[in-house]
C-alpha cells in the first residue's frame, strides 16, 4: 500500500477535477452506430462519461452495451459517428491503439495466464526490458508489480503463480494491470458474477478510490442494486438505443427494468401468434405420464436443486441471464455432464448414460453454439443432416449407407424444414447463412423423432425469416406429442412461443409462469439478481 | 455424398480452385509424373520395370491405407511402421523352422498368421483406448508405442534366437509374397475393401464426422470412443498385413521390417489430399498417393540419384503437399465468407 493515495485528490466531483474544466467529457460517443449482417446493433448512441464519475450502463442480453465497449476499445470500429477522448476525436483501429490511448478494459472472462506468475501477468504487454535489450529486468518487473498490487490493495508476492488466486483476486490483478497501463478510462464488464460478498465489498471501496482519483469508469451489470450504489451517472440500453441517461440518483430499480424491457415487439416475433391456444384447455385431461420429470437436480457450483416436470405436447421455456446455470442445465440433462445429486426420469422411466443413450432413449439437444458443437462445418449438408440418424439408412450386415434412402430422406427433411434451395445437399455448411446452418441442426433432429427436445438459445444469430419457420417446426413438434424444453435469454421469443416458462438465477429456478401470467418486468425480476428483483416489487 | 465425388459440387462454388482438390487433380498429377519418367527414361516404361514399381509399392499401400483412418479421425498413427517390425518377429517366433513355437508343425501357418494379425490390431487398438478413453494426445501415444514394440521387437529376438533376424519360414507363408501373384490381388482388395468401410459404411461416416468436430458428433449420439478405438485397431491390422508381406517377400522376420516407411506412409496420404486436420480423406486418395512416391522413388533412382538426394526431393514434395492441404482449408474458410453474405 505504499503509494496508497498520497496525493489525495479532491473527493467525488461532479465533473472532472483536472484542468480540462467541468464541461468536457472524458469519452464522449457522438451518434455511434453500428450493425452486424445487416442487423443494427447501435442506432446513433450518443453518450458522456466524465472523469472522477462511475457510468453504470444497463440493458438486457443484445441491447447493444457489449457492442458499445467494444468500439471504445477498439475491438470492432464503428460504421458512423465519432468517438472524443477528452474533448479531442479518437478513432482506434486496434485493441493497442485503445491501450496506448489509455482505455482499460476489465473482461467478463478474465484475460489472465493461469500458467503465468502475477507479475508477468501484469506486464504482458511491456515487460521491462534491459537497457532496450530483449532481455527482460526481473527486478524492475517485480518493483513495478508490487507497486500495483498495492494500489488495489491485493498483499501479495509478486512471483505467486496466478493459478493460485482466487476469482476475485485476479479481478483485482485484472484491474491491476488496467492502472499499469495509466488508464484515463476503465471499463468492467459484469465484474461481479463470480465474486463473494466480501470480495465484491473490497472491489467496490477500490473503484470508488478509482473514481475520487480522478478516472472515468463505465460499469456493466445486470445487478441493478450494485448499479445504484456504486454509479453516478446511469445510462440504460435498448435495442441499440440509448433510453435513458441521467444521475444515478433519478432512478429507481423498478423504473431502470421498466426502461430496459419496455417495448412491443409483436412485429419482430411474428411467432407470437402462432402458439395454439388449446394448449392450456389440454392440460387437465391429457397430460399422462410426463415427458420428462427432473427431481433435484443438483451440481455444486452449478446448478442447485432444480426440480420440474415437461408435459407431453408443452413447450416449457427457461429464462435466464447468461451465467444463471441454463445451459449447464441442458447439458446434465442430456447426460453431457454428471449431476451429483437428483434423479431425472424420461417418460416414467429413470434416464441415464450420456448422449449416445439419451439420443436412443429419444432425446435431442441444439446446442448454443451451432459453429462449435452443433455442426461439421465443412461436412455436406447432406452428412450434417444424417449424423444422428444415419444407422436408419444401412443395409443391415454390413451396415453400409444405403446411398439412395439417405438421398430421399434428406430431400423429404429439406423440403419439411424449407431448408434454402441454394443449399445444395453437397456443399459444406460453412457456407450457409446462421438461419440455414439452424435449419440443418433441426432437420437432423427432426430425422431422429425425438420425444423431448432441448433448445439452447435456438435462434441466436439466425434471421427474421428463418425465425418464424423454427418457430412452426418446433410448435409443430409439440403438437405431435413431444416435450419440448427452449433456453432463451429474448424474453419476447419465449413469452410468443412457450406453453409455461420456467427462470433460473444463479444456479437455481427462481420462478414459474403460467401462460395467462406471462408478464416481461415479473419475469426478469425474477431473473435478475435477489435484491433488484425485490427493489421492483415482483414476485420471486 | 461421399466426400470422394463432393468435389463436382464445390467445383460449381468455388471454380478453377477445387482443381487442386480431390480425385481428379490426383489422377493428373499421376498422368503428368507418368508421362514425364516415361519420356525422359526409355527404362522407366520397360513392363518390367512398371511392375516392380507397383509390386515394391504394395506395403506402403496397406500401411498408408490404415492410416487414412486414423487421419479421417484428426488423428495420427506414427507407430504403425514400427509395429510392422514387432509383427513380423512375432510371426518368425512362430513358425520359423530354427527357432519358432510351431516349427514344422502343420498349423504353423495359420497360426502364424493368426498371431500377426492379432499382434497388430491389439497394439493398434491400445493406441486407440488410449486416445479415445484416456483423452491422450495421438502423436505421443503412437510415438511411444512406436519405441515400445520397436525395443520390444528387438528383445524378443535376442531373448529368443540371440540373432537380429529369424530365417527358415515356411515355404507356404513365402508363397505368399513370390512375383506379386499372391500378394498384389491380396493387398489390393484389403485396400478396396477399406476404401468401402471408410467411404460408405455407417463407421466410416462416423469417422469423417468426428473428424470435422467431434464433439458435434458426441452430442449427436456417435459412439466417438468406439469409432476412434476402430481407426486405431485398423491402422494396426494394417500394418500386421504389411508385415506378412514384407516378411515373405524377404524371407525373413525381422524387427527393422517397415521401419523406414514412416515419412512415405504419412507422406502418401497427405499427398492424395488426405487433410491432416481431419474429416477429408480417402483409400482411394491415398493410393493415388502411394502410386505417386512409388513412381517417383523409382524414376529418381534410375537418374542415378543417390538416396539422400531422393530423400530430399520427397521431403519437399511432401511438404508441398502439407502446404496444399493448409490452403485448401484457407480457401474453403475464405470462400465460405463470401458465399455466406451471398447466400445469406
Amino acid at each position: 500500500m505504499s503509494t496508497d493515495l498520497p496525493r489525495s485528490p479532491s473527493p467525488a466531483a461532479p465533473s472532472a477535477p483536472d484542468a480540462r474544466g467541468p464541461a468536457v467529457p472524458a469519452v464522449s460517443w457522438e451518434s455511434v452506430s453500428r450493425s452486424f449482417s445487416g442487423v443494427p446493433v447501435l442506432r446513433r448512441v450518443t453518450l458522456q462519461a466524465y472523469a472522477g464519475r462511475v457510468l453504470a450502463l444497463v440493458g438486457e442480453n443484445g441491447a447493444g452495451k457489449s457492442t458499445l465497449m467494444n468500439i471504445l476499445g477498439g475491438h470492432v470500429p464503428a460504421e458512423s459517428g465519432a468517438l472524443r477522448l477528452g474533448g479531442l476525436p479518437y478513432a482506434p483501429r486496434t485493441p493497442h491503439d485503445a491501450r496506448a490511448a489509455g482505455i482499460a478494459f476489465v473482461h467478463q472472462e478474465l484475460n489472465l495466464f493461469a500458467n503465468l506468475t502475477v507479475a508477468e501477468n501484469l506486464h504482458l504487454h511491456d515487460f521491462p526490458r534491459r537497457a532496450g535489450l530483449p532481455w527482460i529486468d526481473r527486478a524492475a518487473m517485480r518493483a513495478r508489480a508490487a507497486a500495483l498490487l498495492g494500489q488495489v490493495g491485493l498483499h501479495l508476492a509478486p512471483d505467486t503463480p496466478l493459478d493460485r488466486l482466487s476469482t476475485g483476486e485476479r479481478q483485482l490483478v485484472e484491474i491491476a494491470r488496467a492502472l499499469g497501463t495509466a488508464a484515463r478510462v476503465l471499463i468492467l464488464d459484469e465484474p461481479t458474477t463470480s465474486l463473494s460478498t466480501r470480495e465484491r465489498e473490497r472491489l467496490f471501496t477500490l473503484l470508488a478510490t478509482l473514481r475520487d482519483r480522478g478516472l472515468a469508469l463505465v460499469y456493466i451489470s445486470h445487478d441493478l442494486e450494485d448499479v445504484l450504489r456504486l454509479a453516478d451517472d446511469v445510462a440504460v440500453l435498448r435495442d441499440g438505443e440509448v433510453v435513458a441517461h441521467g444521475r444515478a440518483a433519478d432512478f429507481t430499480g423498478h423504473r431502470l427494468v421498466s426502461l430496459m424491457i419496455g417495448r412491443q415487439v409483436t412485429q419482430l416475433y411474428p411467432a407470437r401468434r402462432d402458439p395454439p391456444e388449446r394448449a392450456s384447455a389440454d392440460r387437465p385431461d391429457e397430460l399422462g405420464v410426463p415427458r420428462l420429470e427432473v427431481r433435484g437436480v443438483s451440481e455444486p457450483g452449478i446448478v442447485r436443486d432444480i426440480t420440474f416436470t415437461l408435459h407431453r405436447g408443452e413447450l416449457l421455456g427457461l429464462f435466464g441471464l447468461m451465467g444463471a446455470g441454463r445451459s449447464e442445465l441442458a447439458r446434465i440433462l442430456f447426460g453431457v455432464y454428471s449431476a451429483a445429486s437428483g434423479a431425472i426420469r424420461m417418460d416414467g422411466r429413470p434416464l441415464a448414460g450420456g448422449p449416445r443413450a439419451r439420443v436412443r432413449r429419444g432425446m435431442a439437444f441444439v446446442t448454443d453454439d451451432r459453429r462449435h458443437d452443433g455442426l461439421c462445418l465443412d461436412a455436406s449438408v447432406t452428412d450434417n443432416i444424417m449424423l444422428a440418424t444415419l444407422a436408419a439408412c444401412c443395409r443391415t450386415p454390413a451396415r453400409l449407407v444405403h446411398a439412395e434412402r439417405v438421398r430421399a430422406t434428406v430431400r423429404r427433411i429439406r423440403e419439411a424444414v424449407r431448408l434454402s434451395r441454394a443449399a445444395e445437399e453437397r456443399q459444406a455448411v460453412r457456407t450457409l447463412s446462421g438461419g440455414n446452418q439452424q435449419k440443418v441442426v433441426l432437420a437432423r433432429w427432426l430425422l431422429a423423432k425425438p420425444q423431448v427436445l432441448i433448445l439452447d438459445e435456438p435462434t441466436r444469430g439466425v434471421d427474421v425469416g428463418a425465425r418464424a419457420e423454427i418457430y412452426r417446426l418446433v410448435r409443430d413438434l409439440a403438437d405431435s406429442g413431444a416435450g419440448i424444453l427452449v433456453i432463451s435469454s429474448e424474453i419476447e421469443e419465449l413469452i410468443g412461443l412457450c406453453d409455461r416458462i420456467l427462470v433460473m438465477r444463479q444456479g437455481e429456478l427462481s420462478g414459474e409462469l403460467a401462460r395467462d401470467a406471462f408478464d416481461r418486468a415479473r419475469l426478469l425480476a425474477a431473473a435478475l439478481p435477489a435484491t433488484a428483483a425485490a427493489a421492483t416489487g415482483a414476485h420471486s | 455424398m461421399t466426400s470422394d465425388e463432393s468435389w463436382i459440387a464445390r467445383a460449381k462454388h468455388r471454380g478453377p480452385r477445387t482443381l487442386a482438390d480431390g480425385s481428379a487433380f490426383m489422377l493428373a498429377v499421376n498422368v503428368a509424373a507418368f508421362a514425364a519418367f516415361a519420356i525422359a527414361l526409355p527404362d522407366f516404361r520397360s513392363p518390367a520395370n512398371l511392375a516392380t514399381v507397383l509390386v515394391s509399392s504394395l506395403p506402403l499401400l496397406l500401411l498408408a491405407t490404415g492410416q487414412t483412418f486414423v487421419l479421417v479421425s484428426a488423428g495420427i498413427d506414427l507407430s504403425s511402421p514400427a509395429l510392422v517390425g514387432l509383427v513380423s518377429v512375432c510371426g518368425g517366433l512362430v513358425m520359423s523352422a530354427d527357432v519358432g513355437w510351431l516349427a514344422n508343425h502343420p498349423a504353423a501357418v495359420p497360426v502364424g498368421l493368426l498371431a500377426m494379425l492379432a499382434t497388430g490390431t491389439a497394439a493398434g487398438a491400445a493406441n486407440g483406448f488410449c486416445v479415445a478413453r484416456l483423452q491422450m494426445p495421438p502423436f505421443m501415444v503412437t510415438l511411444t508405442t512406436a519405441m515400445f514394440a520397436g525395443g520390444l521387437a528387438v528383445w524378443l529376438v535376442h531373448a529368443v534366437a540371440q540373432t537380429e533376424t529369424l530365417f527358415n519360414l515356411p515355404e507356404v507363408f513365402l508363397a505368399l509374397g513370390r512375383h506379386g501373384w499372391v500378394d498384389g490381388p491380396l493387398a489390393v482388395g484389403a485396400a478396396f475393401v477399406a476404401h468401402v468401410i471408410l467411404a460408405r459404411s455407417l463407421v466410416g461416416r462416423w469417422l469423417h464426422a468426428l473428424g470435422y468436430n467431434a464433439r458435434a458428433a458426441y452430442l449427436s449420439g456417435v459412439p466417438t470412443s468406439r469409432v476412434i478405438v476402430c481407426a486405431y485397431a485398423l491402422s494396426g491390422l494394417f500394418a500386421a498385413l504389411a508385415a506378412v508381406l514384407l516378411t515373405a517377400r524377404l524371407e525373413t522376420a525381422s524387427p527393422s521390417h517397415g521401419r523406414p516407411l514412416l515419412l512415405d506412409v504419412i507422406g502418401a496420404a497427405v499427398i492424395g489430399g488426405t487433410s491432416l486436420a481431419g474429416g477429408r480423406g480417402s483409400v482411394l486418395w491415398t493410393a493415388w498417393g502411394v502410386l505417386f512416391l512409388a513412381m517417383l522413388g523409382n524414376g529418381l533412382t534410375l537418374l542415378n540419384l543417390s538416396d539422400f538426394v531422393i530423400t530430399i526431393i520427397k521431403g519437399l514434395v511432401i511438404l508441398t503437399a502439407a502446404l496444399l492441404d493448409q490452403w485448401r482449408r484457407h480457401w474453403r474458410t475464405t470462400s465460405a465468407s463470401v458465399a455466406d453474405t451471398v447466400i445469406a
